[in-house]
């Protein structure tokens, strides 16, 4: 690392920056530096704003320099996932039929990080319209997962995990609909939390399934992630399913990293049978290190989980095909001609635009969906996926009357290598198995790095579910588990990831 | 009728209700995919789930209002900025309805 600012943790930035040591301008441009020797590799971004960075950070210099009080994480740059609408800069959502348009207003998550003075260096890459585990959906091509050029930085955040791990960003905004968020987090050896639904406001967040949908921090260590997710949440009325209540305490409870006295809960059915062995003994050390600080651990068993895969996949691309019809040809993104029609009805155009703008797996399950909501089918399978939600509901209500938090592992394996599962849509829904109760109950979840497994030398992610507005129970969990294998470790974990700048020189 | 049994024309049906206008090789595709895909999702139908209440959101929906004041809004320009064609501050669009 040439520069140890791309290192530093996004809570010392903050520190430094408060005590006029470093200028946002300063580090602003060191993490564009990065960038512009990392990314070619790497692949973060679908765009860099590296004017409209540097002009924020100057400003935020200046005001500072003028002795203005300024917000917490003033000055610390951060990267946005493009799915969030940002005014004047492009919001693709790794899609075609988005390319080159210029949203003309702010997300409310957006409108928040500015609001909190932090440079935004620009909108990272996903699987298209968030529709993936891997960003091999995306329109624009895969991020890499900086352990290992050749695999997977999850999805669909890959490109906010990516661009932390590659210390392009101290931070960076995610979503998580099924996992979006806290899978990148766990292949990539980072931190991402899925707030509670309604934590923070859906405004400006472009819709895959508005019931499941969920905005989120991601960022390198516990603190940091509470430290911007305090920035993002807070009720919105903008969003009608916003929370009217204050955030939970997350930062707080980060600092304090107290679980004595707390009752951890194994959940069952999401151990053993199907997880690698290495993402097994990584979690079995977890726990352990978490009895070690004083919590008692539980086993809970949420039977319904194993009908969570088969529900939500019914329930997401039955919204997903609704709130996508949006796209239509007429108001924004892209318009296409059919071929050898002349005078093409408004329909007619509108099918050949979504047939060129939409990829495969869009394509799947809005079809999908378009079946699971017909008439006929309707009660069988979305009624019936409607129903099986309330069991998994109903059995995290259960589970957290034994238990404060539950905990798994977040991911059934560590990354997988490109191309590994693109042609079995199955498999690749598979990787979402731990993650997705959280987004059918509502309840918080985090997932933070637990080591690497041995066999591979890959990231393992160890995830904490919470009851719903009970977010700061992840992060004393978090922190906890992160100050003792920090100390176990002897240095962050990222910190022994490969030297990306010679690849780069290689490639 | 078991939803895995969905044929290729009843895959090219539902993109059409989906505005999507498949080629012929998207279609051959998209049967098999969706046949596996549909085979698994329909395992819900095994949970245990008579007399379950169906549930559509995390959290229980309420309306929300708010007063009914002027506030600022986007400007006609802004609005029509991604729009594929205009015409004297309007959306242009195709023509809507069938040749007889």
């Amino acid at each position: 690392m040439t520069n140890e600012l791309i290192t530093a943790s996004a809570a010392d930035l903050a520190a430094r920056l408060a005590a006029r040591e470093i200028s946002s301008a300063e580090l602003t441009q060191a993490c564009l530096d990065r960038t512009a020797a990392v990314d070619g590799v790497v692949h973060s971004y679908l765009h860099v704003d590296a004017e409209g960075a540097l002009a924020a950070a100057r400003a935020i210099d200046e005001r500072r320099a003028a002795r203005e009080s300024l917000p917490t994480l003033a000055g610390v740059p951060i990267a946005v996932k493009d799915v969030m609408t940002t005014k004047g800069l492009p919001t693709t959502c790794g899609s075609k039929i988005l390319e080159g348009w210029i949203p003309p207003y702010d997300s409310t998550v957006v409108t928040r990080l500015k609001a909190a003075g932090m440079p935004i260096l620009g909108k990272t890459n996903l699987d298209e319209f968030a529709m993936g585990s891997s960003t091999e959906h995306s329109a624009y091509g895969p991020s890499r997962n900086p352990w290992d050029l050749d695999r997977i930085p999850g999805g669909s955040g890959g490109g906010s995990s990516s661009v932390i791990a590659s210390f392009q960003a101290p931070l960076a905004t995610g979503t998580d609909t099924g996992g979006s968020i806290r899978q990148p987090a766990a292949v990539t050896g980072t931190v991402g939390t899925k707030p509670t639904y309604g934590g923070v406001s859906r405004y400006g967040l472009v819709a895959l399934a508005s019931s499941l949908d969920q905005a989120g921090p991601c960022a390198r260590t516990v603190l940091d992630t509470a430290l911007l997710h305090e920035v993002m949440a807070g009720h919105d009325p903008m969003d009608s399913t916003s929370i009217d209540a204050p955030v939970p305490a997350v930062v707080e409870a980060a600092r304090r990293a107290d679980v004595s006295g707390m009752k951890i809960g194994i959940i069952r059915e999401l151990t053993g049978d199907g997880f690698q062995a290495g993402v097994q003994q990584r979690f079995d050390e977890s726990v352990q290190h978490l009895v070690d600080a004083g919590a008692e651990v539980v086993e809970v068993s949420c039977p319904s989980f194993t009908y969570a895969l088969a529900a939500y996949y019914l329930i997401l691309p039955s919204e997903a095909s609704s709130n996508l019809a949006k796209f239509d040809a007429m108001r924004y993104g892209l318009r296409v001609a059919p071929h050898g029609i002349d005078d093409p009805s408004a329909e007619q155009v509108m099918a050949a635009t979504r047939d060129a703008g939409f990829g495969d797996e869009v394509k799947r399950r809005i079809i999908l969906g378009t079946y699971a909501l017909s008439s006929g089918y309707y009660d069988a399978y979305y009624g019936s996926a409607q129903k099986v939600r309330r069991l998994i509901a109903d059995d995290f209500t259960r589970a957290f009357e034994a238990a404060d938090v539950l905990v798994s592992p977040t991911a059934p394996t560590t990354a997988f290598a490109f191309g590994d599962k693109i042609d079995d849509p199955m498999a690749m829904y598979l990787n979402d198995i731990a993650t997705i109760p959280a987004n059918l109950a509502g309840v918080p979840g985090m997932s933070l790095p637990s080591g690497l497994a041995p066999e591979d030398g890959l990231p393992v992610g160890f995830q904490i579910l919470a009851p719903a507005m009970q977010d700061q129970r992840l992060y004393a969990v978090g922190a906890a588990l992160e100050a003792r294998l920090l100390s176990a470790w002897g240095a962050p974990l990222l910190h022994s990831a490969p030297d990306l700048t010679a690849a780069g020189k290689g490639a | 009728m078991r939803m895995s049994e969905l044929t290729r024309a009843d895959v090219a049906h539902l993109a059409g209700l989906a505005r999507i206008e498949l080629s012929d090789d998207e279609l051959d595709k998209m049967v098999g995919e969706l046949g596996i895909i549909l085979e698994s999702v329909a395992t819900v139908q095994n949970a245990p789930i008579d007399d379950v209440a169906p549930m559509s959101h995390p959290m229980p929906l309420v309306n929300v209002t708010r007063p009914d004041e002027v506030r600022p809004s986007l400007s006609p320009e802004a609005a029509l900025s991604g729009a594929p064609e205009q015409d004297q501050q309007r959306f242009s669009v195709p023509r809507i309805l069938d040749e007889d």
